[in-house]
């Protein structure tokens, strides 16, 4: 009797396959960017790698403070270091900003431990954990701002090549490839999160970030993975400013370290839906786009908005506005809740 | 036959409580000892400094012959030492299944191993309804029982065990009383602080009573209850909050 009730509940352990449901909509996604540069128009192109470059960063932000539960206030710091990185090993002695973002990430992610074993040293959490990474990364602003040998801040200028170069990631203005080399960044760090997601480390991870006593008592090395996680977010925060580096051709210690580049780290994938997989591309999708949507709209702007023609500003009360609304009736973030929705259905 | 636990004078204070003071005693294996006493006797700090959440003061304990004085609760736990709280602690937003998988992980049982003894547990402890629910939404005495479940997870064989029938009625108790005596009825260990006397009759081998920190008792069950000390200090206690 007892076997046969047991046999009445199927067992929900389906063999996992490599392609599951975020593989596949991975792949569509990656069809569905590829053509996109052919479709845009001059100018727009921008606004495109903009979508690619938050996101890489919201993604970043997503693995340490979504997953893991470690809320970042420093995201800059992984950026710039990047960002830095690569500049001063491709000005300095021309290397390819393929090694220079390797040597990027692992600057980062060892930056990243380091500050994080500090804080879990002293048992920071929550806010004060917030505001030591925020802390540690405005040391490094003014730390890059006053120091000579790089730059203070003048900052870097990558140097301009002729033609175009996959190995250094530079193109000519307008070109396609740029779109489709942030695509292939984005691709990999949404592959890497969802790699991490089903991981052995992603669930400690959030099972640490749940209940970091209860984890502890079954046998997580709590300090260890929350280490791990930092070091993952950090390379891939390091990617996002390497990238924006080569397509702008230009960095200095604001652009690199400054708060507001911690603050957009947040702000995608609270839109987005935090801790999902998902969540910062869509909220980079809605936020990137902002700027140059509210710019369109006040070159010609419609009767009721006649007294903000010139004005700029639009975008960042636009952003407040959508912050607002997406705390007040979507507290999971866009994606986080259609995947509430849709689950409880 | 070796103990499998033993705790040579151990002390806890914090600053100038005395939580804990000069405890001794040793546990075979297979048996299950009981631990009573009225609260803020010590109990929960007792667990405590076996199960590595904190250094005790002074004093040592051993497990399987090993000194384990100082290791961390992870440590413990992988090594077969495990702790449940009194106060459930699911993951909330993990379903119950990988709630339990992620124990078996952590105790280094691959994706594959670590989901189908989940399931197994599961079955066992009567939470394989639930298995697919975030965990959150469980009542509390399937939160106990998904407490207990992530604990076997780890293939323990000593489980700390604190106050795991609190917070159920009478009802929901005998059937994880049977739960606890299939898991002990497998090898397993089990030390539990409890203040329901009928459980710890009926479960204990031994008991261990604790009193103002310091030990008052330790015998089987019948001798303890005869014991006009424990009278004294606690079960009398017990038998006026019955009759009022």
């Amino acid at each position: 009797m007892a076997d046969k009730l047991i046999q009445t509940i199927p067992s929900p352990i389906k063999s996992r396959r490599f392609f599951d449901g975020n593989m596949i909509a991975l792949l569509i996604i990656i069809m569905v960017a590829i053509p996109v540069p052919l479709l845009l128009q001059a100018g727009q192109e921008s606004v495109a790698i903009r979508i690619v470059i938050f996101a890489i960063l919201g993604l970043s932000w997503n693995i340490m403070s979504g997953f893991g539960g470690m809320f970042s206030f420093g995201h800059a710091a992984y950026f710039g270091l990047g960002a830095y990185t690569s500049s001063i090993l491709l000005v300095n002695f021309g290397i390819s900003p393929w090694i220079g973002m390797a040597a990027g990430m692992v600057v980062a992610a060892i930056y990243g431990v380091l500050v994080g074993w500090l804080c879990f040293r002293y048992k920071l959490k929550g806010t004060y954990f917030a505001l030591a990474t925020f802390a540690f990364a405005e040391m490094l602003r003014i730390l890059v701002q006053s120091a000579q040998a790089v730059n203070a801040s003048v900052g870097y200028n990558v140097p301009l090549i002729k033609g175009s170069s996959w190995w250094y990631m530079q193109f000519p203005a307008g070109s396609s490839n740029y779109f489709w080399l942030g695509l292939i960044l984005l691709a990999g760090c949404l592959l890497a999160t969802i790699l991490f997601a089903r991981s052995k480390t992603g669930k400690f991870a959030v099972a640490i970030r749940e209940d970091e006593g209860a984890a502890s008592s079954i046998g997580i090395p709590v300090l260890r993975y929350k280490l791990t996680v930092i070091s993952i977010s950090a390379a891939m925060g390091a990617v996002a400013g390497v990238f924006y580096t080569q397509f702008y051709l230009f960095i200095d210690p604001d652009l690199a370290f400054g708060a507001y580049r911690s603050i957009e780290a947040i702000l995608i994938p609270v839109v987005g839906g935090i801790g999902t997989i998902w969540g910062p591309l869509v909220g980079s999708l809605l936020l990137a786009p902002l700027n140059d949507i509210t710019a369109a709209i006040l070159r010609n702007p419609p009767p009721f908005l006649d007294f903000m023609q010139g004005q700029s500003g639009l975008d960042v009360m636009l952003y407040a506005v959508l912050i607002i609304v997406v705390i007040l009736f979507l507290p999971k973030g866009v994606f986080g809740t259609i995947k509430d929705k849709v689950k409880r259905r | 036959m070796n103990p499998i636990v033993s705790v040579e004078h151990l002390s806890k204070s914090f600053g100038g409580l005395r939580a804990v003071h000069d405890v001794t005693f040793s546990v075979e294996q297979g048996i299950v000892l009981g631990i009573i006493g009225p609260n803020g006797a010590g109990k929960t700090t007792l667990f405590n400094c076996m199960a590595g959440l904190f250094p005790p003061t002074s004093g040592t304990v051993h497990y399987e012959g090993v000194d384990v004085t100082g290791w961390s609760d992870a440590q413990l736990a992988r090594a077969g030492m495990v702790r449940t709280f009194q106060l459930m602690r699911p993951f909330g937003s993990m379903t119950v299944l990988d709630n339990v998988a992620v124990a078996a992980a952590a105790r280094g049982a691959n994706e594959r191993e670590s989901l189908q003894q989940a399931w197994e547990i599961l079955q066992q402890v009567g939470l394989d309804h639930y298995a697919t629910r975030t965990s959150k939404d469980l009542p509390t005495a399937g939160l106990k029982r998904l407490e207990l479940a992530r604990a076997m997870a780890l293939q323990p064989k000593v489980l700390l065990l604190d106050e795991v029938l609190a917070g159920l009625v009478p009802t929901e108790r005998q059937p994880v009383i049977e739960l606890l005596l299939s898991i002990r009825d497998n090898g397993v260990t089990l030390l539990f602080v409890e203040h329901v006397m009928q459980a710890v009759m009926a479960l204990s081998d031994k008991v261990l009573v604790l009193n103002h920190g310091e030990m008052l008792a330790y015998g089987t069950p019948n001798e303890v209850v005869n014991n006009p000390e424990v009278v004294e200090a606690y079960l009398g206690d017990e038998v006026r909050n019955a009759d009022s």
